[in-house]
């Protein structure tokens, strides 16, 4: 039940918001969901300090403006931020390593809780040990508030490159694979028999354009999330619906080809080689 | 022969948004030959209509962008089976409560909705019900399920729930009317395919 939102999530794209006027816009154009946080991963990058879960103000606002999902980020391993946001009823935490972490060994356990979490891994390692304490969807970490879609695509290539070895490891195989993702076995089982993680796998972290989308679903994410990539942009509205037609038309160029027109100018990248902090490697 | 009995039944998922695979899941196993629907293009020759849980403000947007929207308002005119799940069922309803004021609702059966009217995720839950006509009981899962507030006089209630922490109040959750059946919870996401076995019934006119 937990993992059922997510899956009526599928084809869809969720976007940050930073207040009630964002989300909006954001529903207005078609998001499956909205994610709540202080600053957008931009922001964070350019203004430095110490960020953390959202103002419960700022929430509650976001949540009587929408009819869509409101999900809201808690710092790694900060259980009562999480315990907070559960008794505001947000509907999906993502524990995120947007956020600056608050432990540097634990997640939390997410089995504690009855709102479902989503939890970033730039690895199949990552991703199912985060599975194993009880995330109900994962996500490529990407490289947040860049523009720069490159780090996403190596992490979902990873993540599903690895599944597909395991598809046909034989049984000794599985064992070592175990080992070297630092993973539950049952888990390598589950992955070698069906070959998809247990929950959903959407993609984050950098995406900014329609086509970003496009290239992300046809590698196999299920969804995707835009974080500061609308609304660092020219005009957020318009991009906003963009993002979610090419999301929903993936395998139709030509649509993509005319959602793209005359955007007016995408979000300002970054060079990942030129950044002091690199987010994704936040998280254990 | 196999091959032009799956085509008899060929029926459309509408596939903008949600939870689309695990409808074509289901009808494949039935025999029937599925096919995603997200251009008008992809409506020729559909036998009836599928519409999957996912967010209906979403699907109600990508409908009108895609023009989607004209082919489904010929569907229904033209009385096609259909099967909508949580938000398939928003979209198939006369009215829709606490939704947004631009959404589209369709008409195929007439019954009014409120969106989330369980309320928010952590309301979300699972239970087992009996459906009219179904010999074992379901197993129903509810997320964010949208509320049935109304019947018209057309409406069978197939099944009902007592909407939790209100003892004695129960609401429809499975309806009919027609070719057309809604429920407000996810059968496809437990691999339940017996309610797209009446749809199935409904085309092959049993």
């Amino acid at each position: 039940m937990k993992r059922g939102l997510a899956e009526m999530l599928r084809g869809g794209v969720i976007m940050d918001v930073v207040d009630a006027e964002q989300a909006k816009i954001a529903e207005d154009a078609g998001a499956v969901a909205v994610m709540a946080l202080e600053r957008v991963p931009a922001d964070i990058r350019r203004d430095g300090g110490v960020a953390r879960m959202s103002d419960p103000a700022l929430i509650e606002g976001i949540q009587a403006a929408v009819t869509v999902p409101v999900m809201a980020k808690a710092r790694i391993g900060h259980f009562a931020e999480a315990q907070v946001l559960e008794s505001l009823e947000v509907d999906y935490i993502d524990e995120s390593e947007v956020l600056t972490p608050a432990d540097e060994a634990h997640h939390i356990d997410k089995w504690a809780f009855q709102v479902p979490f989503v939890c970033g891994a730039t690895n199949l390692g990552e991703a199912l040990r985060r599975i194993s304490e009880g995330a109900a969807m994962i996500r490529s970490k990407g490289e947040a508030g860049t523009g720069n879609v490159v780090e996403a695509v190596r992490h979902l290539r990873s993540i599903i490159g690895d599944m597909r070895k395991i598809q046909t490891a034989d049984s000794a195989e599985r064992y070592a694979w175990a080992k070297q993702l630092q993973a539950p076995i049952d888990l390598i089982e589950e992955i070698a028999a069906t070959g998809k993680l247990p929950v959903p796998l959407f993609c984050a972290g950098g995406l900014a354009t329609p086509a970003d989308a496009s290239l992300v679903m046809q590698l196999g994410a299920e969804a995707v999330f835009v974080g500061s990539g609308i609304f660092k942009s020219d005009d957020p509205a318009r991009r906003a619906r963009a993002i979610v037609e090419a999301t929903a038309h993936y395998d139709d160029p030509s649509i993509v080809a005319k959602v793209s027109t005359g955007l007016g100018s995408a979000m300002e990248g970054k060079e990942i080689s030129s950044l002091e902090v690199k987010l994704a490697e936040r998280g254990w | 022969m196999a091959d032009r009995r799956s085509r008899a039944r060929r029926v459309g998922v509408l596939g903008l948004q949600g939870d689309v695979s695990e409808h074509t899941a289901v009808l494949a196993g039935l025999g029937a030959e599925p096919v995603v629907v997200r251009r008008p293009a992809d409506v020729a020759g559909l036998k009836a209509l599928v519409l999957p849980g996912g967010e209906s403000t979403t699907m109600s947007f990508l409908l009108a962008s895609s023009g989607l929207d004209a082919e489904l308002e010929k569907m229904v005119a033209d009385g096609l089976p259909m099967l909508g799940t949580c938000a398939g069922m928003i979209l198939l309803s006369t009215k829709v409560l606490d939704g947004r004021p631009d959404q589209r609702c369709f008409g195929a059966i007439d019954v009014r909705v409120r969106r989330n009217g369980f309320g928010r995720q952590v309301r979300s839950f699972e239970t087992d019900l009996e459906v009219k006509g179904l010999d074992e009981p379901m197993h129903a899962v509810f997320i964010r399920a949208p509320v049935v507030e109304e019947t018209g006089p057309a409406v069978e209630v197939l099944a009902e729930v007592e909407v939790p922490g209100q003892p004695g109040t129960r609401r429809p959750v499975v309806c009919a009317s027609g070719p057309v059946i809604v429920s407000s919870f996810h059968p496809e996401l437990e691999g339940d395919s017996r309610l797209h076995e009446l749809l199935l019934r409904e085309v092959e006119g049993d």
